[in-house]
């Protein structure tokens, strides 16, 4: 039997705790919330124990927070239509550079493996492709219109300069930038979720996708390039994705979060009926139809609605989660 | 308010009698488990955005159409928009919302829906509800927060 271990309990937040992410070395985690404050949490002997506040970047509500890869900077995205870039240059942590463009309430960032770009994305249903220009300088490279609702989650290809995106419109889109003509478009629309898709997450090789969604179900997405030799049609140059497996019956709620781990492969889901449960990929799974098993159910894994869930990037099978009043929690996944 | 009311002329109804409180309530080594009655009492005062009359007046919220599982923590409201093009119909699901998440401990998944059938935007109105980022955004604007108190003012 697998199952989840509770390392730590920490009462992090004043109100809704949003998001919860790990700094790419995995010794750091940073949290923001309802509350307007980020804090950052290290490992003090055994104790996770807070070490920095970052307070007075924004007015309202921190939706989420993300490290760059070279985990120098942490960009936050806020409900005040603003995105934040904070380093600590000066030694200490400060906000050297906000992105504003946004109409309203921002929704997600997310850095690019080469920490040279960034994406935003919000209620006013565009994302923002943004480049690093120079010291504390971001130049908006792009904006796309693609979704016709409010965009929840902005996720990059963890080797490619591929943006994925998930809205309150059901579908999923992906954006490339044109060699020729150095244009953003829009490149795939995946559809297949009946209600808003509130997260998604790439697996190590960014070949599939996992997709979690206010339709109680989780999908996978798998890439087939023009080339591919299971004879998939491919309008276009590009790559299309289709759903190869959907896991559905398992989440009564709202899914709110969704993690792939790169180094163990499994996933891991945050819901709206406050379990984490944990899918593993069947050893005998068919790559182009998949079966993924759930083999972990946390029962009352908060006590309210669980936001976020975030492997640890080092590969030791921790996990970050947090909820709507005020907690984090950090466990541990055990297999047995 | 300038503009003119969607419903002019509302039908009004009549208003349950209080609640009679029976010993059992009264006996503090019995557990009140939360019941409809409880939710609707928390509920049927809230005012309507347009009219001096409450939900309950003009029927667009009902005892029968509140359902309470206590075991599962699960709390669903359906209401009744007084007219099928109701513009009021997201507010007044929000105020409902509101109210709730103020009043009932927060163990309880709430749930706020329109009707089935009593509302163009029936789906619209309900995933917008039912969008919990959404409403935590929408709670954070200082305008539509008084307007929502000024509807649960007296519940």
């Amino acid at each position: 039997m697998a199952k989840l271990e509770l390392l730590q309990s920490i009462n992090g937040h004043k109100g809704i705790v949003w998001n919860v992410s790990w700094h790419p070395l995995g010794k750091v985690f940073a949290s923001c919330g309802e509350d307007k404050i980020i804090k950052l949490w290290s490992k003090e002997g055994e104790t996770w124990t807070m070490k920095t506040v970052l307070v007075d970047g924004h007015q309202r509500t921190i939706r989420e927070i993300a490290w760059s890869p070279c985990g120098n900077f942490l960009a936050s995205a806020s409900f005040d239509g603003t995105t934040a870039v904070w380093d600590k240059k000066s030694g200490q942590f400060e906000c050297n550079a906000t992105l504003e463009g946004h109409e309203n309430e921002v929704k997600s960032v997310a850095w690019s493996p080469s920490g040279q770009l960034l994406a935003t994305c919000g209620r006013d249903k565009s994302v923002w492709v943004w480049e690093v220009a120079g010291e504390d300088e971001y130049v908006c490279e792009a904006v796309l219109n693609a979704h016709n609702q409010d965009v929840k989650k902005v996720a990059w290809h963890p080797s490619s300069d591929i943006l994925a995106s998930a809205s309150y419109d059901n579908a999923v889109k992906m954006y490339k930038e044109d060699q020729l003509d150095s244009d953003w478009t829009c490149v795939a629309t995946l559809q297949s979720h009946e209600s808003t898709v509130w997260s998604l997450t790439f697996d190590k090789t960014g070949k599939r996708l996992a997709t979690c969604s206010d339709d109680r179900t989780v999908k996978i997405w798998q890439e087939y390039s023009p080339d591919n030799q299971e004879g998939v049609s491919v309008d276009d140059k590009e790559s299309s994705w289709k759903c190869v497996c959907t896991l559905s019956g398992y989440h009564t709620r709202c899914i709110y979060d969704i993690t792939w781990c790169a180094s163990t492969g499994l996933i891991a889901t945050g819901c709206g009926d406050d379990i984490i449960r944990v899918f593993k990929e069947a050893d005998d799974s068919d790559p182009n139809a998949p079966t993924f098993d759930l083999i972990c159910t946390k029962l009352n894994a908060h006590s309210q609605d669980v936001n976020c869930v975030q492997w640890n990037p080092s590969g030791n099978q921790e996990l970050v989660s947090c909820s709507d009043n005020g907690e984090i929690k950090i466990w541990k996944f055990f297999e047995q | 308010m300038t503009k003119t009311a969607d419903n002019v002329n509302p039908n009004v109804y009549d208003t349950y009698s209080e609640r009679e409180i029976t010993s059992n309530e009264l006996n503090e080594d019995i557990v009140d488990e939360i019941d409809r009655r409880e939710v609707f009492d928390l509920i049927r005062n809230i005012n309507d955005p347009e009219h001096p009359l409450t939900l309950e007046e003009l029927r667009v919220v009902e005892e029968g159409n509140i359902f309470v599982d206590n075991e599962k923590n699960v709390v669903n409201v359906y209401f009744t928009p007084t007219i099928p093009h109701c513009s009021m119909a997201t507010l007044i699901g929000l105020s409902i919302r509101v109210q709730l998440l103020r009043a009932l401990p927060s163990r309880f998944k709430v749930t706020v829906e329109v009707s089935e059938g009593t509302h163009m935007s029936e789906h619209a109105v309900n995933k917008q509800l039912a969008d919990k980022e959404r409403v935590a955004a929408a709670l954070e604007n200082n305008n539509l927060v008084q307007i929502i108190n000024q509807c649960v003012v007296n519940s």
